[in-house]
């Protein structure tokens, strides 16, 4: 199949690449598809007191088309606040990678990892502002959340 | 070393020379261009000698005898004849045929075409190591059981299945045994006087001959009858009818009479090179042979990188031209149903790459391969969440997956 360059370019210079600190209070996390689908990415943010993300990463098991479309999306949402971010569509990003039909599915799993990442977030952050002092939900816990 | 580097020999192979050679002698006016079926004039018998005499080769190849040897466009056509053939010859018989879940779509869609007709089939699933044994055939056997249909290798992962073991058990019931031996013939004995195998798929492009060519071997003692697929002129005692493509039969038998020459030393060469490959990813971890270790054919190498998908993979392995077992380029996301049905975990068999080698591959080419496959897998390693989770100790089977 043939990629269009801009696949071909998040594929061999993926930005974003990394892990964040997934106890961090500050840090949302996102995982969404699975290894029987072949694909699955994970998503995180960090963000700053004004609710701007201060720094994505992300790392994604899957074809070209996946890690294209999930290292676009980092680089889309640094920068913007939460409510900015949260409107990422996948259109977007299918336009902008311009996947083909058989590889929309990629784009539509980047959606959903930004907004398991944003979610992931504000499910701490209301968290920690109802809950003061209370302990962060344990890693297995967040993750079922995911 | 010239770029790609052709390591898919099993989906197809590049046409020899020497049998390129012989084919063209068979074109053009100056050559053996006429109608082998033409009774009356010097051009038609000469056409009929050239395809007499390969279908001498062919059958040598194999020990069988040339009267045996029906020609086809390829196995697929081999696989449809064979099976419908006899389905619909002896279905007064009985109505039950056996083969594998892990058999070549030429056989599975036959079979699925003859249940629509109202014939029951067994898949039979095979071992984790890709095998099909002779007890599990046993089992399956029942009265009305006509035909049994295997492969000899597969075409996925390379292991081989005692086809000698298994047609003792069908011969003793009087059941019909076919093969497709697209994977195997020229690459590993044959011998139709000893194996008990009735019908043998045969195709000429795996072996170095041309495409759109093969053969159907339909024994003679004890007598396999078949229903033509493919009515006609009555070539090939009834039952395959056509005019006979004069080169692209000389191909096929010059090529099958190269491969006889030559098996011996050409399994020699190519399981050193097997050896070299897999020595050279020793040092990688998680790095799986798919089938078993030890009853397989040199050539065919599938191997699972876990945690790294094999799609990707094979982008950034550019100068290679090679298979893998992700069907991430289909529109279904299934993985192959081969390495499912070995019952492989999913992110393995989402994570092969099938490697064949053959008759042109140098040392050369497969160190230079391997070395672009170890860089690979490690970049996209790095990549990988599946990667992160594995070396962090998590138990990626325990994970709670939200799929899509």
């Amino acid at each position: 199949m043939a990629y269009s360059e801009k696949v071909i370019d998040h594929y061999e210079n993926p930005r974003n690449v990394g892990k964040l600190d997934q106890e961090a209070g500050n840090v949302g996390t996102g995982m969404v598809g699975a290894p029987a689908c072949g694909d699955v990415m994970r998503l995180q943010i960090q963000v700053n007191d004004d609710g701007v993300i201060e720094d994505a990463r992300f790392k994604t098991y899957g074809c070209g088309s996946a890690i294209a479309s999930s290292s676009l999306a980092t680089e889309w949402m640094k920068g913007k606040t939460l409510d900015e971010a949260v409107t990422i569509k996948n259109t977007d990003i299918a336009e902008e990678l311009a996947l083909p039909p058989v590889k929309i599915h990629c784009s539509v799993l980047a959606e959903d990892a930004i907004k398991a990442a944003i979610d992931d977030y504000r499910a701490k952050h209301d968290d920690q502002e109802e809950q003061e002092g209370r302990q962060q939900p344990s890693q297995e816990e967040s993750q079922e959340e995911e | 070393m010239k770029l790609p580097i052709y390591l898919d020999y099993s989906a197809t192979t590049p046409v020899d020379p020497r049998v390129a050679d012989k084919m063209i002698q068979c074109l053009s006016l100056e050559g053996n261009f006429g109608n082998p079926a033409s009774r009356s004039h010097l051009f038609g018998w000469r056409a009929e000698e050239a395809v007499e005499d390969a279908r001498r080769q062919v059958a040598d190849l194999i020990h069988a005898d040339p009267r045996e040897i029906v020609w086809t466009s390829g196995a697929t056509e081999s696989d449809n004849l064979a099976i419908k053939g006899v389905a619909r010859f002896y279905s007064k018989k009985g109505k039950h045929i056996i083969t594998s879940k892990i058999e070549h779509k030429a056989v599975l869609d036959t079979c699925r075409q003859l249940e629509r007709e109202g014939f029951e089939i067994t898949y039979l699933e095979p071992g984790s190591d890709g095998l099909i044994t002779p007890v599990m055939v046993e089992k399956a056997l029942r009265d009305d059981t006509i035909l049994v249909s295997l492969m000899h290798v597969n075409n996925e992962i390379g292991v081989i299945n005692d086809i000698e073991a298994i047609g003792e058990l069908t011969r003793a019931r009087k059941i019909i045994f076919h093969v497709d031996a697209a994977q195997s013939v020229g690459k590993i004995p044959l011998n139709m006087e000893t194996m008990k195998v009735d019908l043998l798929s045969i195709s000429a492009h795996k072996l170095y001959g041309p495409k759109g060519i093969g053969a159907l071997f339909v024994r003679r003692k004890p007598r396999i009858r078949l229903e033509a697929q493919m009515h006609g002129g009555g070539h090939e005692r009834g039952m395959r009818s056509g005019t006979l493509a004069t080169h692209q039969i000389v191909g096929m038998g010059e090529a099958c009479r190269l491969a006889a020459e030559e098996m011996d030393a050409e399994t020699v060469r190519l399981t050193a090179l097997k050896e070299r490959v897999l020595s050279q990813f020793s040092d990688l971890e998680e790095v799986h042979l798919n089938g078993s270790a030890e009853q397989r054919v040199p050539g065919i190498l599938n191997i699972s990188f876990a945690f790294v998908e094999g799609e990707s993979l094979m982008m950034s392995l550019k100068d290679l031209a090679i298979s893998s077992g992700s069907a991430c380029t289909s529109a279904s996301l299934e993985p192959s149903y081969v390495l499912r049905a070995l019952g492989l975990s999913d992110e393995l068999a989402h994570s092969s790459l099938r490697i064949s080698l053959g008759r042109f591959t140098t040392e050369e080419e497969v160190d230079h391969a391997v070395k672009e496959i170890h860089v690979a897998v490690e970049k996209l390693r790095e990549l990988s969440p599946l990667w992160d989770m594995f070396k962090d100790g998590v138990d990626l089977s325990k994970v709670e997956w939200v799929a899509h």
